[in-house]
């Protein structure tokens, strides 16, 4: 290694005292970096005409005052975006010949400024306008499910136990949310129910994966066909005989809240929301708090990390597993009624669509906190609405292939090229006394 | 706190662990309790601390009887354990460590970590441990990881506390500052059960001495008994403590390590531009406290870790770069350090096991097809000649004993025709009849010729086996010593002691030639010279190696 | 330090919780059973009987369900109390005409007309059974490796996507085009297995994650190929042309053998069951299965003993997803006969359940994927005439498995001894001291 030359880091005074260390970093980064101006110039910077213009929408309809859309020239910005991301690759060349590692905020630049290149050139030359507000509100409207996926994931694998029902969670608890709500004939019923049937799905995890010591991804896998299944079932007997009493759609109501919802751009997009979107601002940043600074976080990441010193501490190991599956389950759960009440649809044959493996997927982006899994709940969201929002603009790239994006980050993703993760030590390991 | 046990029995499936154990613990009193692996010591406080249910028996605290339902009660009730793996969350910090299950919390749950501070801070300037509260236990050298676990033990008013084999991971200074705590502790009115194998560390400390084998009380000893008796009494009959060998003829040095290093993925150098050479014919010991690269230097050899830089050459020829399977058939045995998760499938057959390595070789292999008769043959063949105990060789390996799956490991690694024989912690866990015939094929292979590396952090060991010691510490070799040099003496196990603390040979030697550590004194009546009464003046100080450097440890007011 | 040795612990523990296949029974003989008190308690506590009494009682709980769905059922509950017979007696009815209904179109039709028609549902249960069996070995090995491959689903894709295109794009003659358009699935199978292998042992990436990514990638995969121009000649985007009859799987009971017989059975039975054999042989007596067997059971120690814990991983995936890539030719070449968005069905999905059910052995694997091929091919009868939806049968798998999986439920239920109570300790002196020190 040509690292021999390095001064040692060690203090000079004692080395014997101090083990030395001379970190690893990689080109990872440099390369992707490089790959994205790569792209933005052959596929994009050389194929826009030089005289189209993009233009991007920012207002909304109920905005306090209008802001005009912005038209900019399509080529000049391009090239603005790629010089800097070639700044970005440089830099982090230069980190990497530093050894040093790279701050996390290059990474948000670059994907900013690769994203705003791919709409700058999808929208150069056309009428069409780029809707930013429409583009970031259908990404948070694809996203709830996701983060209440994710935060469920966050809870369970934090005390050990993986929880590959997500998918049965949210599908289950879009059914009781659904059903109950027609029944009852308030959406708000619909918010009781869905937790309740998601904290199902997950006591049953814990059942047999606590109890029996049944593989939890087994368990998990099982549990989704079942649900898949059930819900199927229902769905064609009891649910379609009479279709008034059981499955009528029952939106929640939208709650705009003053002044914040006029904030231009981000305003209508965060704050005229349903209770939903609410419950889940509140419950992302309860748990970011409560993981880290409280006495059931402390203890819940203790029986995730080393099951057996929360037990020498008197801390009931499986009990405690038991507990934070349910809770995961419903707080799953009710992400799934987003797709039924929140969304105001009646429920339909497996609407959770596989939504759940991408929550799962979120939360592993996320580094198993409830921060970064909301970031990568939102990049997916955003990914695919913008497949969504391009195949009805008409972009001449396939829709399919863009509705492929977020698998294929995700897979880039876990296979290491946002940086190594480090699941709970116990993750998936029963805990048996002796 | 007076605590008594009695006729405390436990029963695993057919296996009885604890047969009617008796014990009593007077206030403020060290006691050993003391027996071989797999006695049935561990079982033992493990249902004192409220982790097994007893199938009889009960539990006395001052004469009242108390039932504990999970480690909770205990702890309650004024017992703290120090288990032999710490009971710490690696990515916690020393605070939030010391506060688990004891949470100090204000509205809503939310910790008070300022609380859990100063908790840690006042124990630990009592007993001068200077343990920062805020620094990752992972990040902390073993010996700081004991003190966390002391000081959470003391945080909750522990009464009794269980020291479960406390000197298998410390240098012999820091098992000397381990006593110096010990002995501060029973001033300041704790009992302490101190349990291990190590007939030294007993005699050193202990006020009373419990023996137990295959889970019963043997009987008692006082600590001016000899090492060779109880020896007898831990094992049942007479042992012979020392290894059985002749002088080593070395022949050429056939295995060559130059510049050597391995360096972690997050930085940290593990093992740091390490040169050395193992003679044809001799046994080279690598010593050292658990962790300080030994296990790494092993897994380089083999290849399972790579080099960062250096080269390893057997018989001239360079083998960095080849696989481990190339370098196996090359001729290189090698017995892994933890038997049962890198040395065993569990699940596998004897049969299988012994195959392992060369299942794709004839005869238990045609092309691509497996002879599952020949594999059998082997296997009867085999474990015939290393005295293998089994019902049959179809069996899981997973229902043999400690000692007995070891034994497969090592007739599979002798198997073959070898060039270089490297075994870690070669009889870590096992009873003292597996331990002899294990040291005895190791001796009849440096025998035959052929260059031997042995790791292990067992000094006992280390003295009884090796031509040479090679002593590791924090990834470099701090000195390499003959195990008795040209005028016929032995290295001087303080000397040892010190290096595995890093400090270099000349003042190693200096150091020792000054004072005699607690366990050094012991060693001397290990020959039957009773002087213990000449122990060195002075306790060992509290200080310890996190903060001060190594070579001061030993002073004294 | 022990920091570095953690992703190796990881490694550990994943394989720890082992597939319900792997727990200790299997490889080879065993004395074991000697010990074992008698006959008849071997069999009371056996694995066999245990598999049975799970699908009966997953079946008893798929019948309450399709009983409470029922609108006579219902209907009946809402005088409960005034005559609770006649509730009963439309549950029951409700349940046995359903599986009645079930039986009659997996097993044996005694209402059809002819014989022929008689036993058509028995080879309607093995045609289903094919891409199950097959796909169910591919993850019954991955079982075996510690692998959990949940992208039988996308390789199926993929294979059949491959498999579809050489039949209907090429003109080769008789026997090679068909062997050349099932070689061409098989690649296309194992190149998507293959690559989450190669990821996990370059990357170190979860299976588990990037299988379940690629098979949403594989889905909107063919929905695009199926909008290419030489795949959709029809511009419904539905359905690529229909594969050259050179490229079939030819009927296992030909018309001449015996007419009319309308029977849809094809060869791809046959090569389920070579599949089968080659499994067998490939795990219990191939060098390749030993390191497969050993990775799985034990990838620190297979590593210390030479082997290529990665190699073996490319191995077993690209195994797996070749499987999974045959049982896609059963779909395209033999059953469907041209390439459909749906022409996957469930089948990955259910495979984990076969495999499952199978206790990931080749044999299990083999028979769990007949009566889960019945339980579809009698769904498929049950939902025409009785209006039962065929998502019991998905339902009724499920429990199936999850049954199988926890033995100790269902000796609760069924009140029977726990076999390990009385069989050899768990644990000898030392290796008790090893697990609590």
């Amino acid at each position: 290694m040509s690292t021999a030359t390095q001064p040692h880091q060690a203090t000079p005074s004692d080395e014997t005292s101090v083990q030395r260390t001379r970190p690893k970093v990689s080109l990872k980064s440099t390369i992707v970096y490089a790959l994205a101006a790569l792209v933005t110039l052959l596929a994009w910077v050389l194929d826009t005409p030089a005289d189209a213009r993009t233009t991007f929408q920012f207002g909304s309809s109920g905005d306090l005052f209008r802001i005009p859309n912005v038209p900019v020239p399509a080529l000049g910005f391009l090239v603005v975006l790629l010089v800097v991301m070639l700044a970005a690759t440089a830099f982090s060349f230069w980190r990497y010949r530093e050894r040093r590692p790279l701050p996390a905020w290059v990474h948000v630049v670059v994907g900013a400024s690769f994203v705003l290149a791919f709409l700058t050139f999808v929208g150069a030359g056309r009428s069409t306008v780029i809707p930013m507000v429409s583009l970031l509100a259908g990404a948070l409207a694809l996203s709830v499910p996701l983060v209440f996926g994710a935060m469920s994931g966050v809870i369970c694998e934090r005390s050990g136990i993986i929880n590959i029902a997500i998918e049965g969670q949210l599908l289950f608890g879009a059914f009781a949310g659904a059903v109950a709500a027609s029944a009852a004939g308030s959406g708000y019923v619909g918010l009781i129910a869905a937790p309740i049937a998601g904290g199902l799905v997950g006591a049953g995890l814990a059942w047999f994966a606590v109890t029996f010591r049944v593989n939890q991804i087994i368990v998990g896998v099982v549990l989704n066909t079942l649900i898949i299944g059930l819900t199927g079932f229902l769905f064609s007997t009891v649910l379609s005989d009479n279709k008034a009493l059981w499955n009528t759609r029952m939106p929640l109501p939208r709650i705009r809240i003053p002044l914040l919802a006029d904030i231009p751009v981000i305003g209508p997009v965060l704050f005229n929301q349903t209770i939903l979107v609410y419950l889940m601002y509140a419950l992302v940043i309860g748990l970011q708090i409560m993981l880290f600074r409280s006495r059931w976080g402390l203890r819940t990441r203790a029986v995730g990390e080393h099951p057996k010193a929360a037990d020498t501490v008197g801390i009931k190991v499986n009990v405690r597993r038991v507990w934070n599956t349910i809770l995961g389950g419903a707080i799953a759960g009710l992400g799934g009624a987003f797709f039924t009440v929140g969304s105001g649809l009646a429920f339909g044959r497996e609407m959770s669509a596989g939504q759940g493996y991408i929550a799962l997927a979120a939360m592993i982006l996320g580094k198993w906190n409830p921060w970064g899994a909301v970031m990568a709940a939102l990049l997916f969201g955003f990914s695919k609405n913008l497949g969504n929002v391009l195949s009805t603009i008409g972009s001449g790239v396939p829709s399919e292939l863009l509705l492929m994006l977020p698998y294929v980050i995700t897979i880039l993703a876990v296979a290491g090229f946002v940086g190594r993760v480090r699941p709970p030590a116990a993750e998936g390991v029963p805990y048996t006394k002796s | 706190m007076k605590l008594e046990l009695q006729g405390i029995t436990k029963v695993f499936g057919s296996l009885v662990a604890n047969d009617h154990i008796d014990l009593v613990v007077e206030p403020g009193e060290i006691h050993a309790l003391l027996g071989e692996n797999g006695a049935g010591k561990s079982t033992l406080m493990n249902v004192l601390y409220g982790l097994y249910d007893p199938d009889d028996g009960q539990i006395l605290l001052d004469g009242a009887p108390a039932t504990f339902k999970g480690p909770g009660d205990a702890v309650a009730a004024g017992i703290g354990m120090v288990h032999q793996h710490f009971m710490l969350v690696p990515v916690f910090t020393v605070a939030e460590s010391v506060a688990l299950g004891y949470e100090p919390t204000g509205a809503a749950g939310v910790l008070k970590l300022d609380e859990a501070r100063r908790r840690v801070t006042e124990i630990s300037d009592r007993f001068g441990f200077h343990v920062d509260p805020d620094a990752r236990i992972e990040d902390l050298p073993v010996g700081v990881q004991q003190r966390v676990e002391i000081i959470k033990a003391l945080s909750r008013d522990a009464k009794v506390l269980i020291l479960d084999e406390p000197t298998a991971v410390l240098t012999p200074q820091e098992t000397d500052e381990l006593i110096g705590i010990m002995r501060e502790l029973k001033e300041a009115g704790t009992s302490i059960v101190f349990i291990t194998h190590k007939l030294r560390e007993v005699r050193a400390i202990a006020d009373r001495i419990t023996v137990i084998r295959r889970g019963k009380v043997v009987g008692e000893a006082s600590p001016s008994s000899t090492e060779t008796e109880l020896a007898s009494l831990m094992v049942g009959r007479s042992v012979s403590l020392t290894v059985d060998k002749t002088p080593a003829q070395p022949g050429e040095a056939s295995f060559e390590v130059d510049g050597l290093s391995v360096i972690a993925a997050n930085g940290t150098v593990l093992v740091d531009d390490i040169s050395f050479d193992v003679r044809a014919g001799e046994i080279l010991c690598v010593a050292g406290v658990q962790g300080n690269g030994q296990t790494e230097l092993a897994e380089v050899i083999l290849g399972i870790e790579e080099a960062d830089a250096g080269s390893i050459r057997l018989g001239g020829e360079p083998i960095l770069g080849k696989g481990v399977k190339e370098r196996l058939r090359s001729g290189i045995g090698f017995v892994p350090e933890d038997r049962s998760t890198d040395g065993v499938v569990s699940s596998f057959s004897i049969a299988e096991n012994l195959v392992l390595d060369l299942y794709d070789t004839a005869p238990f292999a045609r092309g691509v097809s497996m002879s599952p008769a020949t594999v059998a043959a082997n296997a009867e063949q085999r474990t015939e000649e290393f005295d293998v105990r089994y019902t049959s060789v179809h069996d899981p390996i997973s229902t043999l004993s400690g000692g007995n799956a070891q034994k497969v490991v090592l007739a599979r690694e002798m198997s073959r025709p070898l060039r270089l024989l490297v075994a870690s912690q070669p009889t870590r866990g096992l009873d003292v009849g597996s331990i002899e015939f294990v040291h005895k094929r190791v001796v009849e292979e440096r025998d035959r010729g052929t260059p031997v590396i042995i790791v292990s952090t067992e000094l006992d060991e280390v003295l009884g086996l090796a031509d040479r010691i090679a002593v590791m510490y924090r990834g470099r070799i701090v000195g390499i010593v003959d195990a008795v040099d040209e005028h016929g003496t032995r290295v001087n196990r303080d000397v040892l002691g010190l290096m595995m603390a890093g400090v270099p040979l000349e003042d190693a030697q200096q150091q020792a030639a000054e004072h005699h550590s607690v366990l050094g004194a012991a060693d001397l009546d290990g020959d039957g010279v009773p002087d213990h009464l000449q122990r060195p003046a002075g306790e060992p100080t509290g200080e310890h190696r996190h903060t001060s450097a190594p070579a001061t440890t030993e002073e004294h007011p | 330090m022990t920091e570095e040795k953690r992703p190796d612990a990881g490694e550990e523990q994943s394989v720890a919780a082992t597939p319900p296949g792997e727990t200790g029974e299997g490889q080879g003989p065993t004395l074991r059973e000697q010990e074992r008190p008698s006959v008849l308690y071997q069999i009371m506590s056996g694995s066999a009987l245990m598999s049975v009494l799970a699908v009966v009682l997953a079946l008893l709980i798929g019948g309450l369900l399709i009983a409470f769905a029922n609108e006579d059922t219902r209907e009946a509950s809402t005088y409960f109390f005034a005559r609770p017979l006649d509730t009963l007696a439309a549950g029951w009815t409700a349940m046995t005409d359903a599986y009645v209904a079930m039986f009659r179109g997996s097993v044996f039709d005694w209402q059809a007309g002819s014989f022929a028609g008689m036993v058509k549902p028995l080879t309607e249960s093995m045609v289903f059974a094919v891409p199950l069996i097959l796909a169910g070995l591919g993850i019954a090995v991955g079982f075996r490796a510690g692998l959990f491959n949940i992208g039988a689903q996308g390789q199926i894709i993929v294979g059949a996507i491959v498999a579809a295109w050489l039949g209907f794009a090429f003109d080769l003659p008789v026997v090679i085009h068909l062997l050349v358009a099932i070689l061409g699935g098989l690649i296309g199978g194992a190149v998507w297995g293959g690559i989450p292998g190669v990821l996990k042992a370059r990357f170190g990436a979860n299976e588990v994650i990037v299988t379940i990514m690629l098979n949403y990638i594989a889905v909107y995969l063919i929905s695009y190929m199926l909008k290419l121009p030489s795949f959709n000649p029809g511009r419904t985007g539905q359905r690529s042309p229909a594969v050259s009859p050179d490229a079939t799987y030819p009927l296992l009971v030909p018309q001449w053998l015996w007419p009319d017989n309308g029977f849809r059975l094809h060869w791809g039975f046959v090569v389920a069951i070579l599949a089968t054999v080659f499994v067998w042989w490939l795990m219990e007596r191939s060098t390749v299965g030993f390191q497969i067997r050993a990775v799985g059971a034990n990838p620190a120690a297979a590593r210390t003993a030479g082997m290529s814990v990665g190699r073996i991983t490319v191995i077993t995936m690209v195994v797996a997803g070749a499987l999974a890539g045959l049982a896609a030719t059963g779909q395209v070449l033999g059953t469907e006969r041209s390439l459909t968005a749906g022409v996957a069905a469930s089948f990955g999905f259910d495979a984990i359940t076969v495999a499952l059910l199978g206790r990931s052995r080749p044999w299990g694997t083999f028979f769990a994927g007949l009566l889960f091929g019945a339980l579809k091919a009698g769904g498929f009868l049950m939902q025409s005439l009785t209006a039962t939806p065929i998502d019991i049968v998905l339902v009724v798998q499920s429990l199936i498995v999850l049954f199988i999986a926890a033995p100790p439920l269902v000796r609760t239920v069924f009140r029977l001894p726990d076999p390990d109570r009385r069989r050899r300790p768990r644990r000898t002196a030392s290796t008790t001291q090893e697990a609590t020190a």
